[in-house]
């Protein structure tokens, strides 16, 4: 086997470059020469992503803890039942209606109050309510009872995405709402994250406020701004939940006391001062 | 003083082409007529050069090849001619009607707005082409010479003033004569004996030797062929009323093609809404169904059952074709006819189109056509009655709500600061109010929300010294066991001068869930004993 030339012939005799001091700047105005890449932007031209705007929640501790609502990005609202979350969305739905914007609340457990709403203030003229679980036709006698049963659980959630995306995509609303409160965990949690990503795409740019409410958080990433609610304690006149010899008709539920807790915020530029929060919702007729 | 005379040459023939224009470019023959005595009532041009004229009987005609046939059709006449109507109308408050196919303008007054009489010509011309009529317009200074050229020359014609005779002078003598009746066949023959042909060769007949022989008729027709006529304009006052319809051939059995047929009649009606500055509000879909078939969501009479109704509100004007015709799908996929369709009639009920603005600083909302297209998908999707907003009912019955239509209306200003709206402090100081935070007055008192179970959650409920103490709900596993705290019960009944009376205590109950207390509503009818969670307060 012939071995090859480590050198061409052609390059003998040919000057060979060496470095020199005067290298970087000959590099440096070389690479100034070359074509720019189409959609590369210098860092310094970069501008800043300005802060959405931000609207009150309807709850002045909320605002203080977090500075309102943004608009144009998801706010998620988790805790477990008699935590005051719906409370917080009826606040949230009062003060939206007041500022006479165009709201839409997506009820996926069909678990919404109207007498609730209208003790909280609620201008139900701007409020289109969308009760999710219709029943279908009577189905065939072959299916089994537990595809119906699951059916049954996953036809709500189903709608409510398609009702959501249908919201998003017509726009002009101020504030959407997605009530998970009563979902079931499994069901809530088997939600795609790609079904979130494409509500936050949605909002994006546009003066919607998209709010979830939920027993856990269910939109992970995507939500902007993650708070948590608690019951702290039942707020009655008598002592907290022990036996009381007390007749039961001398008890009076006056409201919850809610313990509020800011666990992730995209939007702060500066510190927190406090990441928790409380206040007292009362208890009206209705 | 100018006036115009639109004419729609094949009258019966143009107006089942608006229904189907498809058919335009073909040899195309009406009958008209019981069958087996169906006979040729009308024609288009293209059948005419193959030999088909009106008279015929059907057995002559169909050796015809490529001619395609249809019964005459009273309905569709009506509403081309409203049609034309509207064509005029939108140029001229004077209209006369001078006949199913003729109609006359009086375009006094009108050059500032539209230009020269020849540019109105064109603009009548291509206006009713757009509302699915192919017409001849002629202008000139008196309506006779008008209605005479258009009836005589195809296109668009204008006769200066004072040359109406030279310009007239060409057309058959037959122009003169819109209707055959006896009298006007025997003129008609009397001229044709006399060799008199055009128009011209009657101008020129002597006055008095004419009116000897054929008396004042005779007078009157050679006035009308110098163009020397006048009368005064009768105009019209046509009603308002906008409906376009189509009888098919065949039965329809989809959706689909239905879609195509109704798309094309919205177009219709759009376009004379347009014509009149109007939009609508309201739809009305009449299917006539095939005889035959039963359908149950129909009135149990025989002519009832044939018809299938639908009306479409709309919240506000709207005059979008494309937005009407989505509406009626997804309308008729929700409710389908459940019969082949015969028949489609399409009613618009005018009003004025809306006028608004948009202002800088109002709030935002979502655009009426969008948000009727997104209502009626989310109407598909979870059902009619569940969109929508609710209204509370005078009752202290429990529920007492229902839905009802959701309309936002239109923005009213509210004053910041209201003491009826709110009455508790400002969020932010103005003095500190950046532009990122909205000013917004927050209430004091939060409402505790109930959220209600539907359908109510049943429950085994144990008394212990006349309260509850423990609870089971086979059908809601995290709400069992011991009662820890309960309020109540209060009393409640209603309506025990009806029949569907109700009488219900209410207890406030804390139970242990799965990792926190909950607060629950826990109802005991007292007419039917039965015990059920009606929500939890949350």
């Amino acid at each position: 086997m012939s071995s090859l030339p480590l050198v061409s012939t052609a390059a003998i005799g040919r000057s060979v470059a060496v470095a020199t001091p005067a290298w970087p700047s000959l590099v440096f105005e070389r690479l100034s020469a070359m074509p720019k890449l189409a959609g590369v932007t210098s860092a310094s031209r970069l501008e800043v992503r300005p802060a959405p705007q931000m609207v009150s929640s309807g709850v002045r501790e909320i605002d203080a803890l977090s500075g309102g609502l943004p608009r144009g990005c998801l706010t998620e609202i988790c805790g477990p039942a008699s935590s005051g979350r719906t409370s917080v969305l009826l606040a949230a739905l009062a003060a939206a209606t007041g500022r006479q914007e165009v709201c839409a609340l997506v009820d996926i457990s069909d678990a919404f109050n109207p007498h609730s709403a209208a003790a909280a203030g609620v201008n139900f003229e701007k409020m289109l309510w969308v009760r999710c679980g219709r029943l279908q036709k009577q189905s065939s006698p072959q299916r089994h009872r537990n595809t119906e049963k699951i059916e049954k659980i996953e036809r709500p959630v189903k709608q409510g995405l398609r009702v959501v995306d249908l919201l998003l995509q017509s726009g002009g609303f101020g504030l959407v709402i997605i009530d998970l409160g009563d979902t079931p965990l499994k069901m809530a949690r088997r939600i795609p994250l790609a079904s979130w990503f494409r509500f936050q795409r949605a909002v994006e740019h546009t003066a919607t406020v998209l709010f979830v409410v939920s027993q856990v958080p269910c939109a992970q990433t995507c939500a902007s701004l993650l708070l948590k609610v608690s019951g702290k304690k039942l707020s009655a006149p008598s002592c907290q939940l022990s036996v009381e010899t007390s007749p039961a008709h001398a008890q009076l539920l006056d409201g919850i006391q809610v313990q509020g807790e800011l666990l992730r915020s995209r939007l702060e530029r500066k510190p927190a001062g406090s990441v928790t929060t409380a206040f007292t919702t009362k208890v009206r007729a209705g | 003083m100018p006036f115009a005379c639109i004419f729609v040459p094949d009258f019966p023939v143009e107006a089942l082409l608006r229904a189907e224009p498809e058919l335009r470019s073909q040899s195309l023959a009406v009958l008209e007529g019981k069958a087996p005595l169906q006979k040729v009532f009308a024609v288009n041009e293209h059948a005419r050069r193959a030999g088909v004229d009106p008279g015929m009987t059907k057995l002559q005609i169909e050796a015809c090849g490529g001619l395609v046939l249809r019964v005459r059709s009273l309905p569709q006449e009506a509403t081309a001619h409203a049609a034309l109507l509207d064509c005029g109308h939108s140029f001229s408050p004077r209209v006369e009607d001078a006949g199913c196919d003729t109609i006359v303008l009086d375009l006094a007054g009108l050059q500032p707005l539209f230009g020269p009489p020849p540019k109105i010509a064109r603009a009548l011309a291509h206006r009713a082409s757009a509302l699915g009529l192919e017409v001849s317009v002629a202008v000139a200074g008196n309506p006779d010479t008008a209605v005479l050229a258009a009836r005589g020359f195809s296109g668009v014609t204008v006769i200066p003033e004072g040359k109406e005779a030279e310009q007239l002078g060409s057309l058959p003598v037959e122009v003169l004569f819109e209707n055959p009746t006896r009298e006007s066949v025997r003129l008609l023959e009397t001229f044709n004996r006399w060799g008199i042909r055009k128009l011209r060769d009657l101008a020129a007949l002597p006055n008095i030797a004419l009116s000897e022989r054929l008396g004042q008729s005779g007078v009157h027709l050679q006035k009308l062929a110098r163009g020397a006529t006048f009368h005064t304009l009768v105009p019209v006052e046509s009603l308002l009323i906008f409906e376009e319809m189509i009888e098919l051939e065949y039965p329809l059995v989809l959706l689909e093609p239905l879609a195509f047929l109704l798309g094309r009649l919205l177009e219709q009606l759009c376009a004379r809404l347009e014509a009149r500055a109007l939009a609508t509000q309201e739809l009305r879909l009449c299917l006539e169904l095939e005889n035959g078939w039963q359908v149950e969501e129909i009135v149990m009479r025989t002519e009832a059952r044939r018809s299938f109704h639908r009306t479409l509100r709309l919240p506000v004007p709207l005059l979008d074709s494309r937005t009407f015709l989505k509406l009626l799908q997804l309308d008729l996929k929700a409710h389908p006819p459940g019969a082949p369709i015969v028949k489609i009639h399409l009613a618009a009920e005018p009003v004025r189109p809306r006028a608004t603005q948009s202002g800088l600083f109002l709030p935002p909302s979502p655009e009426p056509e969008k948000l009727e297209l997104t209502l009626a998908k989310i109407a598909g999707i979870v059902g009619e009655d569940k969109v929508g907003s609710f209204e509370l009912l005078d009752t202290h019955r429990p529920q007492g709500f229902r839905m009802q239509r959701f309309a936002p209306g239109s923005f009213s200003p509210q004053r910041h600061g209201d003491p009826e709206k709110d009455n508790s402090n400002i969020l932010f100081p103005a003095s500190s109010l950046s532009s990122s935070v909205s000013l917004c007055l927050c209430g004091e008192n939060l409402v505790t929300a109930l959220r209600i179970f539907r359908p109510p959650v049943d429950a085994t409920v144990i008394m212990q010294d006349g309260k509850p103490a423990s609870i089971h709900c086979p059908k809601n596993k995290e709400t069992q066991g011991d009662i820890l705290w309960a309020a109540g019960p209060w009393r409640s009944s209603g309506d025990w001068w009806e029949q569907g009376d109700w009488l219900r205590d209410e207890w406030d109950i804390a139970v242990q869930g799965e990792t926190s207390i909950a607060l629950y509503r826990l109802v005991r009818d007292r007419l039917g004993g039965r015990w059920f969670l009606e929500g939890t307060y949350d």
